[in-house]
């Protein structure tokens, strides 16, 4: 674990972030919902948020890939600014993956056409060279035989690791998760986590919202978390977990143990 | 059954997999559902009398009792003598022997109404290549321009040796035809984008504009769009030009189904879950990307049964234009009924209509379930 914080912050030094908040704000009409949130976050870097729930972090992640716009500060990704501009827009959602919790799949396309529709639209590769990288990262994710199937015929956890493999089609720099095992039953969360541990071997980098505390001591370089739209405390899972240095962290973990 | 006794004891048998005899079969479903107490055997018994009735009554009036020709005299005027005498007991279907040209094909030049006669199986064709999802492709938008065009070269000749008939000239079942098939042509994508325009949120002048039009315009009855369009839209126009009824009579069927169809396709825009553009943003796909693979397919799926029952209805509302002096089939019923032997003889031609208009109208109605059966066959839930 050391060896890995100490590889971060030093990637962390000299290198342009992969992720970049700056002082941002979001507003729901009037609801405050993210409050000067920074975080910069190195390539290969896999970062772990929690927190309550409502406290923003479907909000902050899903303003990573401006699923949701932010009012105030900035947000770098891979070196592009997010802002109006569409064709910044473009070039970032092509770098950025994401993993819904709902999984998402499109159900009236079969398992191969969901991986291929959009390395074939949007990065205008040839069908069948799509068709053959679909192919490998759904044998990668274990599912190669369900690859005719529609969506509606998996499992859940089947089809969330459709969905992961769908976004790992477009060959994206970043990976974001927000909360992917939550809508799972517990024999399927297990099969999910190992393929999301299999991915950050790959040295991918990955924002993952998660209340799966051994995957964030197993996996992640960092824990951010996060209370009423601010971050309260981020470090290593390690002395975070077991050294929480707030109030309002302490009552999180309190709860999340009992919970399980 | 045997099986059974002979293996007593043993749980499972492959005889105990089917259901007991007295479960299936046509007398289990006759028991079970329409004499399954005091109550339903009498209800089945009344109900079972009056359509029995019914159906004799039908069968002696328009089969058995009926007229299938009639006398002309020198003239060649019909001699319905026969038929008021068999009036209330038989059917006259001399009558629709003697106009059925004339309601088919309207004024249409006698010796031409091969040309209108074609253009009706052109366009049965036409629904039946579209009807099979095996057709399509790119291609059938090709199928349709070309069909369309012979069909109008068709209607009005002028070359090929054919003579030229203008539009005033038409009538009948083509005319109906031309209003229903251009009319859901036209509109339909019209309404997917006005659907798509009204829930823009970054186009606030768009949004505006789609609002404002389904709200005029499902706000006037279609007599009104339909008289507008005859006697307003001329004035509004540079002297001069001269788009002539038929068309204006089309365009305003367009506007006005488009509206309509607009908030159906609205409906199943909002059904869709939030989560299916999102992924399909998050995947980097173009607006019209996401909309044309992800959102329509979906969305026009969940809408086929509303969808179909806003076209039946605009089907049958094409009669309407009778108000604008056009001739439809309905109206060159009317026209036929004018001639004075065949005055009292509206039920036949009424039923005759009636058979054409539910034809078609069923068949709408049955492709429907069969699509929408074999769309979600793929897809289990
Ligand atoms: N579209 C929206 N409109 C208005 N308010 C919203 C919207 N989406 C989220 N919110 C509010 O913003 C706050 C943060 O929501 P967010 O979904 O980011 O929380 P979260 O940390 O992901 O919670 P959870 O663990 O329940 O997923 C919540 O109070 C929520 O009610
Ligand atoms: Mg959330």
């Amino acid at each position: 674990m050391s060896a890995a914080l100490q590889s971060s912050v030093d990637r962390g030094s000299n290198v342009e972030p992969a992720i970049l908040l700056d002082k941002v704000n979001k507003w729901y009409g009037s609801m405050h919902v993210l409050r000067d949130v920074s975080l910069s976050i190195a390539p290969s870097e896999r970062v772990v948020v929690c927190g309550p729930s409502g406290s923003g972090k479907s909000t902050m992640i899903r303003c990573i890939n401006r699923l949701e716009t932010h009012q105030e500060g900035r947000i770098v990704v891979d070196g592009t600014e997010l802002t109006d501009d569409t064709r910044a827009l473009d070039t970032i959602r092509r770098e950025v993956g994401m993993v819904f919790q709902s999984f998402n799949l499109f159900p009236h396309l079969t398992i191969l056409q969901n991986c291929t529709l959009a390395p074939i639209w949007v990065r205008k590769m040839p069908k069948a060279e799509a068709e053959d990288l679909a192919m490998d990262y759904l044998r990668r994710v274990k599912i190669p035989e369900q690859a005719s199937k529609y969506p509606g015929q998996l499992s859940g956890g089947q089809q969330q690791r459709v969905a992961i493999a769908r976004a790992l089609c477009m060959k994206p720099k970043i990976m974001l998760f927000d909360e992917p095992t939550s809508a799972l039953d517990p024999e399927m969360i297990k099969e999910v986590l190992d393929t999301m541990i299999g991915l950050a071997e790959t040295g991918m980098t990955m924002v993952c919202v998660t209340h799966e505390m051994g995957f964030a001591r197993q996996v992640a370089d960092r824990v951010v978390f996060m209370d009423r739209g601010e971050i309260v405390e981020s470090g290593e899972p390690k002395s975070l977990f077991e050294n929480p240095q707030t109030d309002r962290l302490k009552l999180f973990l309190s709860q999340i143990l009992r919970g399980h | 059954m045997s099986e059974t006794t002979a293996t007593a004891g043993v749980i499972s048998t492959p005889a105990r997999d089917q259901p007991p005899a007295s479960l299936v079969g046509p007398w289990a479903w006759l028991r079970t559902n329409l004499f399954s107490s005091w109550w339903s055997t009498a209800v089945t018994l009344a109900l079972g009398y009056i359509i029995v009735r019914v159906i004799f009554d039908v069968v002696m009036w328009g089969v058995v009792n009926a007229i299938w020709t009639v006398p002309y005299n020198a003239n060649g005027v019909a001699d319905t003598g026969v038929c008021q005498l068999a009036k209330g007991s038989g059917a006259c279907w001399a009558l629709i022997a003697d106009k059925y040209r004339l309601v088919l094909f309207g004024r249409y030049p006698y010796y031409e109404q091969w040309r209108p006669a074609l253009v009706v199986v052109l366009f049965v064709g036409l629904y039946v290549v579209s009807a099979m999802r095996r057709f399509w492709r790119k291609e059938l938008l090709l199928v349709w321009l070309v069909t369309l065009t012979v069909i109008g070269i068709l209607m009005w000749g002028g070359i090929f040796g054919m003579t030229y008939v203008p539009e005033d000239s038409w009538g009948g079942l083509p005319i109906t035809l031309i209003l229903a098939t251009f009319g859901a042509a036209f509109s339909f994508p019209l309404a997917i984008l006005v659907a798509l325009g009204r829930r823009s949120r970054n186009l606030p002048a768009v949004k505006m504009l789609c609002v404002l039009y389904v709200e005029l315009i499902r706000g006037v009855p279609l007599i009104s769009v339909l008289f507008m369009a005859s006697v307003m839209f001329p004035l509004f126009m540079p002297a001069g030009v001269n788009v002539n009824k038929l068309l204006r009579a089309q365009i305003a069927f367009i506007l006005f189904a488009g509206a309509y169809l607009a908030e159906v396709v609205r409906g199943g825009l909002q059904a869709l879950p939030k989560g299916q553009g999102e992924a399909a943003d998050a995947l980097g796909l173009s607006y019209w990307q996401k909309t044309g693979f992800i959102i329509l397919p979906q969305a026009l799926r969940l809408v086929i049964p509303p969808l179909v029952n806003t076209f039946i209805g605009f089907f049958k509302d094409t009669s309407l234009v009778l108000i604008i002096g056009i001739f439809d089939l309905l109206t060159m019923g009317k026209v036929a009924l004018s001639d004075p032997p065949w005055q009292s003889f509206s039920t036949e031609m009424y039923v005759a209509l009636a058979v054409i208009y539910i034809a078609f109208c069923f068949a709408m109605s049955k492709y429907s379930r069969n699509l929408e059966r074999d769309l979600n066959r793929a897809r289990v839930r």
